[in-house]
């Protein structure tokens, strides 16, 4: 069936354009939709619903679309686009849904990207009202963003067939736009939907760039683009949308508003249907049934639910053969896939809605419906303005005044073209002027020919019928007996009803349900829809896909991945990596053939009986100077840093408040005044704020200054019995003595020609050194350490091996033993606590009740008795060998679990309640069906009485 | 995204900001001094109006500053930002700071 008009419609009908639609092989013209080129081959039904699988056709012709969902199977697969905001192309694909689409598979080939925008006025909507708005505010110098969702200005205008000043509005429109895009410091983005309006004059909108194109669009072009638009004045000229009444089966094929065929028929010169029944509210709609029968549809019948037909337009439909019924209604529907007949009876009184006598049945393959129309007031509620209930109109509108966001045109229920005009006139000089510029040439109102004098009609929101089949949300099958059963559950609350009937949570957001819903609540409620608050409004206004809004923030490009100095030798020799922080750390070296277990145990192995090395250049480090610098770190450590003197090193534990251990690491006195403090990994920032925030807030007058100086230097560690013979190797100027460089000190020297600092640290009981140089250097110097031990079989390690040795001899690693709960003590730690100091962070709290308990978790070893067996991380401790009843208590939890070559078994260290009192305890511990036994030890494993430190 | 008026950048989008909840609760003169209940009262305890609240903001991805602000709760409008040190800016009849 064809159903396009052979002339007419903004459409080239000279180029062919081939589609499929679920398989069959169509055509269209460019300037169609898919919504249109579908209609035009007489296919109204696209898809099914969601719950029931009713068939379900096109109901509006723009965004507000409840049923028209498509997948888009090529050029890429997309779900959830609305056949009526496709502009079609050659080889287009796609196929209707029943409410849910698929995701592709594949990643998304497009690039995505967004822009940032500031200007002093935007106008939302490129209709009547907008444009003028737009123009006004250039014409006085302001800089403008005009955005608009379609594919060119002029808004309703689209859909109609009239003449503004005795010309074409479409000329009107194009003069506009010409001196709109003339003009320096306007930007006018077509294809544009403002989605989000937020604080401060912040918009997003998102512009569909090549989407139009399909196979054509070009690569190198961003598919779509999110602005990020910050505005000191906005005005939202966003038009409004028809409302449908709801009555029995209204969600039929060929159901659809009436401005939307007219759309249909003005802008793509396709017809809905042959056979048109109009059912109305008010005026508008005999504009579409007299422009339908003028163009060949036959309408028999405008069904007017108000008590007397508008006289004049009920005369021109006379001429036209079409006959008005007032005082009657649409009362419901036949037809197995597309409607086949309309049933119309009188309607009743008006205060009960009750149907009188018995409906005459009216073939047809169409039935139109306006049920008057709701102002698009999404973004000024988004933007917090206040909506209010005009029981005129039967529509929310806009409820107060902003400073910054005005409201022109249909968007404040305005129908008279000319008073649009006026009001986004006004608008834009009053934007220009509040942003301080003087309005000059003044834009003339035009004088349009339409044949509807606009006035507001009767406000009927559903006619009495079948009420499981009277649909309110077309595209969530949710119906008015899902709404008349919210409210006898007793919901009262629009925002309750709404989740429970799911009414305006699909795609569309209830752009035409969402009132109708508030209606019939209000009815079966018997309140006054004043009365109700509305529903909030929330972004987007559209779907918008995560591709977009991830923009170019994926791939390598969603986090910054920081890499140390000595990264690439890493890589060139099979490292494994762990993420820590943004940081790449090498996790461990493993050889062909090994796993994870076998080549931690090996760089274990090699660690403590000849030398290994790590990179360690991902601790934190902040340089703190200042004549105050040791005095600072008293108070932000437990232990006592001023006393430190220059030369030496310290180990220190930092509390929040509460006293609970927050950071840990060295501090290395560098100077008198200057000191270098260690963090841990992941903490470095932390660190550094929270030093900021109590210099800033509670100490201003100390005289301390703190930098990152995390990436500036290469940090080493040199590990093992060896590591002090790989170090004579390399810095010869050095004595490495025990005697000369003892443990906790630190040395300027050189090593393998670089300047260097070495302190002697251990984070493994080993006699270790770490070598810190410039990052520059990090990699030559690590290169000569490794060429310096080849004698030794020197070992590279990763961070697992790092855990695996600090834990054989209990040092606890910051949130992985912790967890903003435990206190030095809990750790064994107490020799960190000064008992000299009169205060520091956390001081107070160590004297709180709840830190003196003897039941609170405390660290400790444990070692299963059977040594084979290897404790999940994050299990449960429990007291017996049975599980009792529910509940059972609970001791604590295994923090850390390893095997170890050096004690030649499992062990663990774990978090326990009187820990320190249970060592030698058998405890249990389930693992997936059994019970493990394990006994209590001290949290220390390996070389208890700290004999390997000096080698 | 609003903006918030760092007093030593200027307007600045939100996301550049830390909270640091409530302003002008000073670290106890001697903490030692204190009882368990004024200690936890410091440690724990917060405002939480409806309405005008005083509040310590860090431009952290800027000037790394922290300063005072008033922000309205129930609105999110800043009413008055101020450097640390500085006194709390008076406020209109409408706008007082709940207590």
């Amino acid at each position: 069936m064809n159903l396009r008009k052979p002339t007419g419609g903004a459409i080239d009908r000279n180029t062919l354009l081939r589609f499929t639609f679920n398989g069959r092989a169509l055509t269209g013209h460019p300037g169609d939709t898919l919504a249109s080129a579908l209609l035009a081959n007489g296919v109204h039904e696209v898809g099914s619903s969601v719950k029931l699988g009713r068939p379900r056709g096109i109901v509006a012709a723009g965004s507000e679309d409840p049923t028209s969902l498509v997948q888009i199977e090529a050029p890429f697969p997309e779900p959830m686009l609305l056949a009526t905001t496709v502009e079609l192309y050659d080889g287009l694909e796609a196929r209707g849904l029943a409410g849910q689409g698929r995701l592709a598979s594949l990643p998304d080939p497009a690039r995505y990207d967004a822009k940032h925008e500031h200007c002093d006025v935007l106008v939302v909507g490129a209709g009547p009202a907008g444009l003028v708005a737009a123009l006004t505010a250039a014409r006085s110098g302001a800089r403008v963003v005009l955005v608009d969702e379609q594919n060119q200005a002029g808004g309703a205008l689209l859909g109609v067939e009239e003449y503004l000043d005795d010309r074409p509005s479409a000329e009107w429109v194009a003069d506009i736009v010409a001196e709109l895009r003339s003009t320096p410091g306007v930007l006018v983005l077509e294809r544009t939907t403002a989605f989000g309006m937020y604080q401060d004059g912040f918009v997003l909108a998102l512009q569909k760039r090549t989407d139009h194109l399909g196979f054509a669009a070009p690569a190198s072009v961003a598919r779509q683009r999110v602005w990020r638009i910050r505005t000191k004045q906005t005005v939202l000229a966003t038009g409004a949308h028809e409302r449908p009444v709801v009555f029995a089966d209204n969600d039929r094929p060929g159901i659809m508003l009436a401005s939307a065929a007219r759309t249909f028929l003005h802008r793509y010169g396709v017809l809905p249907g042959s056979r048109a029944v109009v059912f109305t509210t008010n005026d508008s709609a005999y504009c579409a049934a007299i422009d339908l029968a003028e163009s060949g549809v036959d309408v028999p019948l405008i069904v007017d639910a108000r008590p007397e037909a508008p006289a004049r337009l009920a005369t021109e439909c006379a001429a036209r053969g079409i006959e008005v019924r007032a005082g009657h209604v649409v009362t419901g529907t036949e037809g197995a896939g597309r409607v086949t007949d309309a049933h119309v009876a009188p309607l009743g009184d008006i205060k009960g809605r009750g149907v009188a006598g018995h409906p005459d049945t009216v073939v047809c393959d169409t039935v139109l419906v306006s049920g008057g129309w709701n102002p698009v007031v999404n973004l000024f509620s988004q933007a917090r303005g206040k909506l209010r209930y005009d029981a005129v109109l039967g529509s929310f509108v806009q409820g107060e005044e902003l400073s910054s966001v005005r409201v022109a045109g249909s968007a404040t229920g305005e129908l008279d073209l000319t008073s649009c005009v006026r009001q986004g006139r006004e608008a834009g000089e009053a934007a220009a002027i509040a942003t301080g510029f003087t309005p000059g040439g003044q834009v003339p109102l035009p004088v349009s020919d339409s044949r509807c004098t606009q006035r507001s009609g009767l406000v009927l929101w559903r006619v009495p019928g079948a009420e499981d089949a009277s649909f309110v949300d077309l595209q969530r099958d949710s119906t008015v007996a899902d709404v008349l059963r919210a409210t006898g559950a007793g919901l009262r609350s629009l925002e309750h009803i709404k989740r429970y009937t799911t009414i305006g949570t699909a795609h569309d957001q209830g752009k035409t349900s969402g009132m109708i819903a508030a209606g019939i609540v209000a009815e079966a409620l018997g309140v006054e829809l004043a009365d109700q608050r509305p529903t909030t409004f929330r972004p987007p206004y559209t779907s918008v896909s995560f591709a977009a809004l991830a923009g170019r923030d994926r791939g390598e490009l969603h986090d910054p991945v920081r890499v140390t100095a000595i990264h690439p030798w890493h890589v060139a020799h099979g490292a494994l990596f762990e993420d820590v922080g943004q940081w790449k750390r090498p996790w461990y070296y493993p050889r062909p053939g090994e796993d994870l277990h076998a080549a931690v145990l090996r760089e274990c192995r090699a660690t403590r009986e000849s030398v290994g090395l790590m990179d360690g250049s991902t601790l934190g480090k902040i340089d703190v100077q200042g004549s105050d610098a040791g005095k600072f770190l008293d108070m932000l450590y437990t232990n006592m840093m001023s006393t430190l003197k220059v030369g030496r090193i310290r180990y220190g534990v930092m509390c929040g408040v509460d006293g609970m251990v927050i950071d840990d690491g060295t501090v290395i006195r560098v100077g008198e005044e200057r000191y270098l403090v260690t963090t841990t990994t992941g903490n470095a920032a932390k660190i550094l704020d929270w030093m900021e925030e109590w210099l800033q807030t509670e100490w201003p007058h100390l005289d301390v200054h703190c930098t990152s100086v995390t990436e500036h230097w290469a940090t080493i560690p040199l590990v093992g019995p060896k590591s002090r013979d790989v170090l004579a190797a390399v810095a010869p100027g050095l004595n490495v003595s025990n005697e000369a460089f003892e443990f906790m000190t630190w040395r300027d020297t050189v090593v393998a020609g670089i300047p260097a600092r070495v302190c002697r640290i251990s984070f493994s009981g080993e006699l270790a050194y770490e070598i810190n140089v410039t990052a520059w250097h990090g990699l030559a110097v690590w290169e000569a350490l490794m060429a310096a031990g080849e004698q030794y079989g020197i070992t590279p390690y990763g961070t697992e091996t790092m855990h695996v040795l600090r834990a054989e001899k209990g040092y606890p690693i910051i949130g992985q033993e912790t967890d903003a709960t435990v206190t030095p003590q809990d750790l064994g730690m107490s020799w960190a606590v000064s008992k000299k100091k009169p205060d520091f962070i956390g001081k107070r709290s160590f004297a709180r009740a709840e830190n003196n308990r003897t039941d609170r978790k405390q660290l400790v070893g444990l070692l299963p008795v059977d040594p084979t067996v290897l404790l999940p991380e994050g299990s449960q401790i429990v007291e017996t060998d049975r599980l009792p009843e529910p509940p059972v208590r609970m001791l604590g939890h295994v923090t850390s679990s390893y095997p170890s070559a050096a004690l030649g078994r499992t062990f663990a260290l774990a978090l326990v309640r009187s820990g320190h009192e249970r060592i030698g305890e058998t405890l249990y511990v389930p693992v997936d069906d059994s019970l493990v036994p394990v006994t209590v030890t001290d949290s220390v494993l390996y070389d208890k009485e700290g004999a390997r430190r000096d080698g | 995204m609003q903006l918030i008026p760092c007093p030593w950048c200027g307007p600045r989008e939100e996301a550049e900001f830390h909270y640091g909840g409530q302003a002008h609760v000073a670290y106890p003169e001697d903490p030692s001094a204190l009882t368990d209940e004024e200690w936890a009262q410091y440690v724990f305890f917060r405002e939480n109006p409806s309405g005008p609240f005083a509040e310590r903001w860090s431009h952290s991805a800027g000037c790394r500053r922290w300063f005072n602000a008033v922000r309205d709760t129930r609105t999110h409008d800043l009413l008055a930002v101020y450097r640390v040190g500085e006194p709390m800016p008076e406020l209109g009849e409408k706008d007082q700071v709940a207590s």
